[in-house]
């Protein structure tokens, strides 16, 4: 196979005039796409675009799932100012993803900048920051709760060596949002492969002219390799902040569910907990819907402020930006 | 969209096999190297790095040693945390087996997993063929849908989903854990779009004229040159279906339809908290579900990296 065969999509040629016959061809060609695509417009009119449209529905009446929904207006919304559980569980919410985020992005690059000088050995290491990810969220909240015991926790018990008498971190409220943040950063591993694999990619040519300037090490990073990898930063930024701010299951898990009469959980009670409880719990369905499009639009409202910030700091290749 | 384009150029256009040196594909043709050129290190810098990647290494690993060997641990010393245990046990296996259904649990687990990978693999690979091969009138702006869609909080679908599945009556069933990957996912189809713009046209071309039709171009050609990425989608899938929570707390309410993780929570909230203090029981079912998962890693590592490296490309 020739090396320049191109690609699918390869620079598209001037429109033809069209003959009868092609102009066949091209029905026929788009009917095959629809068919290829059906399985997806199917599902995105049943499970998304219904859902969107009802779940708007929903917010605007009172649902229980046994009677039919009362219309209320927008008495969901106003309601949703008030409720002091609501505020917590955004103030929460916040706090968690306003630390997180950036220790997660700062400590896998950290690691991704170890990894590109372990040479050989860098597949092993890969292998090894991955590993935490396979773990089943469920099991991590279980892990948070051993490992953070207060009495004896490995955590605490790791502290105990400097002589540090670590706090009780699964019950003290005000440190168990520290804990939860701590036990996060132990899956960043898919975010370290992401920027490893941006800084396999800067061009050798960058650091060898950088070592003809005599630049030294803490200047290559900060001039070139940051400026470099700057767009995989961004991406991590901006999944990290979408997901921190529907932060579920590890939370749930440990200080949440049937079973906990011990532990004060208010500190962890994370706006897609409480939402979960409103829908699901008190069958709230009509404030849970206004609840979750409250949700979507501080997110859209976060990404797009993120967007804008990144202009001024995110360096594109030229003609690798234009979308 | 022009960072889309800059998925293919990185992939082999045709490479079904690629060498087993453990660097993703998708990273960079270029040498391996050592890290930035022209920074001679000096031997504290290089003991530090040493230094620093051993202390990560423990950390990252030691949470799941220290699980694994307290499932090995009687009650009473599950928080002695010892690497190797005191006394060594089987007990713990033993009971929890009999405690909780797991064999029931896992094989409704095995059951939805299986169908979820398999469902989604298989109509996001024909979603995303039709948006790679053919030319159409509102392609794009249908594909700028599909992306959209990624942006959506599952919290604004979860309720009218939750009521679709309640009116057929599957509330209750496994099926709503994966009946809804039958009509592809939108993370999946774009990451198996930009595998098939990486074929070369002409050899599509060349099928035609051979007599090959749509289908035959799409089952006989391009998806066994695009297998890495279907193994990919059928690995990730396998592991975000295994490990879900949420929707089987949402769905599932008798304890014989559990999968596993919604298993784990329940005996965490009768032995955890539940005034039994049994940890030893509950390290021991996290253990039984966290296995799977690193098996599966260890088959299929590989594949893992070079996804996961694939999806960073977009930035």
């Amino acid at each position: 196979m020739s090396s320049q065969a191109a690609p699918l999509r390869g620079p598209r040629a001037a429109k033809p005039v069209l003959r009868p016959g092609q102009r066949r061809n091209r029905r026929r060609a788009r009917r095959a796409a629809l068919l290829f695509i059906s399985p997806w417009i199917a599902g995105f009119l049943i499970f998304t675009l219904w859902p969107v449209i009802y779940s708007a529905y929903l917010s605007l009446t009172d649902y229980d799932v046994i009677n039919n929904p009362n219309f209320v207006g927008t008495a969901n919304y106003a309601e949703l100012f008030e409720d002091p559980k609501t505020a917590l569980s955004l103030r929460n919410t916040f706090i968690y993803t306003a630390i997180s985020v950036p220790a997660h992005v700062i400590v896998s690059l950290l690691l991704a900048l170890l990894l590109n000088r372990a040479g050989r050995a860098s597949g092993f290491f890969r292998t090894v920051f991955y590993l935490p990810k396979m773990t089943p969220p469920v099991a991590i909240g279980i892990l948070v709760l051993l490992l953070f015991n207060g009495q004896n926790g490995l955590v605490n018990g790791f502290l105990g060596w400097f002589g540090i008498d670590g706090p009780a971190w699964t019950t003290d409220p005000s440190w168990i949002k520290p804990g939860l943040i701590l036990m996060s950063l132990w899956t960043l591993g898919s975010s370290v492969i992401i920027l490893l694999a941006a800084l396999r990619d800067v061009p050798q040519e960058l650091y060898d002219s950088a070592k003809v300037d005599g630049a030294n090490s803490f200047q290559v990073t900060r001039s070139i390799t940051l400026p470099m990898i700057s767009g995989s930063l961004f991406f991590l930024v901006i999944i990290n902040t979408i997901a921190g701010f529907q932060t579920f299951t590890e939370a749930y898990t440990a200080f949440f569910g049937s079973g906990n009469t011990t532990y004060s959980n208010d500190a962890a009670l994370f706006y897609s907990i409480y939402l979960f409880q409103q829908a699901f719990e008190f069958l709230h369905m009509g404030y849970a819907s206004a609840m979750a499009w409250v949700l979507f639009v501080i997110v859209l409202i976060v990404t797009v402020i993120q967007m804008v910030v990144s202009r001024r700091f995110v360096y594109y290749e030229s003609g690798n930006n234009d979308g | 969209m022009a960072d889309l384009q800059a998925g293919p150029s990185q992939l082999p256009p045709v490479a079904p096999v690629r060498p087993v040196d453990g660097a993703p594909a998708a990273v960079a043709p270029a040498p391996r190297r050592t890290g930035p050129a022209g920074t001679r290190r000096s031997p504290v810098a290089r003991v530090l790095t040493w230094l620093a990647l051993g202390a990560a290494t423990v950390i990252f690993t030691y949470p799941l040693l220290w699980l694994i060997s307290a499932s090995f641990k009687p009650r009473s010393e599950v928080f002695d945390n010892r690497l190797i245990p005191k006394s060594f046990t089987f007990e713990n296996y033993l009971t929890v087996w009999q405690e909780a259904p797991l064999a029931l649990w896992l094989s409704n687990t095995v059951l939805v997993t299986v169908l979820a990978a398999t469902t989604v693999t298989i109509s996001s690979a024909l979603v995303a063929w039709g948006f790679a091969f053919f030319r159409f009138r509102g392609r794009n702006v249908l594909f700028g849908l599909v992306l959209a869609t990624m942006m959506l909080p599952g919290a604004v679908t979860m309720i009218p989903t939750f009521l679709i599945w309640n009116s057929l009556g599957q509330v209750g069933t496994l099926t709503p854990l994966w009946a809804g990957n039958l009509f592809g996912s939108a993370f999946y189809i774009f990451l198996l779009r930009q595998f098939f713009l990486g074929l070369p046209r002409e050899l599509f071309e060349a099928a035609r004229v051979d007599g090959a039709n749509n289908w035959h171009m799409f089952s006989r050609i391009a998806l066994p040159l695009c297998k890495p990425a279907l193994v990919v989608t059928l690995l990730f899938e396998f592991q975000a279906a295994w490990t879900d929570l949420m929707r089987p707390l949402i769905y599932l309410r008798d304890s014989s339809t559990f999968t596993v993780p919604r298993g784990l929570k329940a005996l965490l909230d009768q032995f955890g908290f539940g005034g039994d203090w049994h940890w030893e029981l509950v390290v021991t079912a996290s253990v039984i579900t966290t296995v799977p998962m690193i098996v599966l890693f260890f088959i299929g590592q590989r594949h893992f990296v070079e996804g996961i490296a694939t999806t960073g490309n977009k930035g």
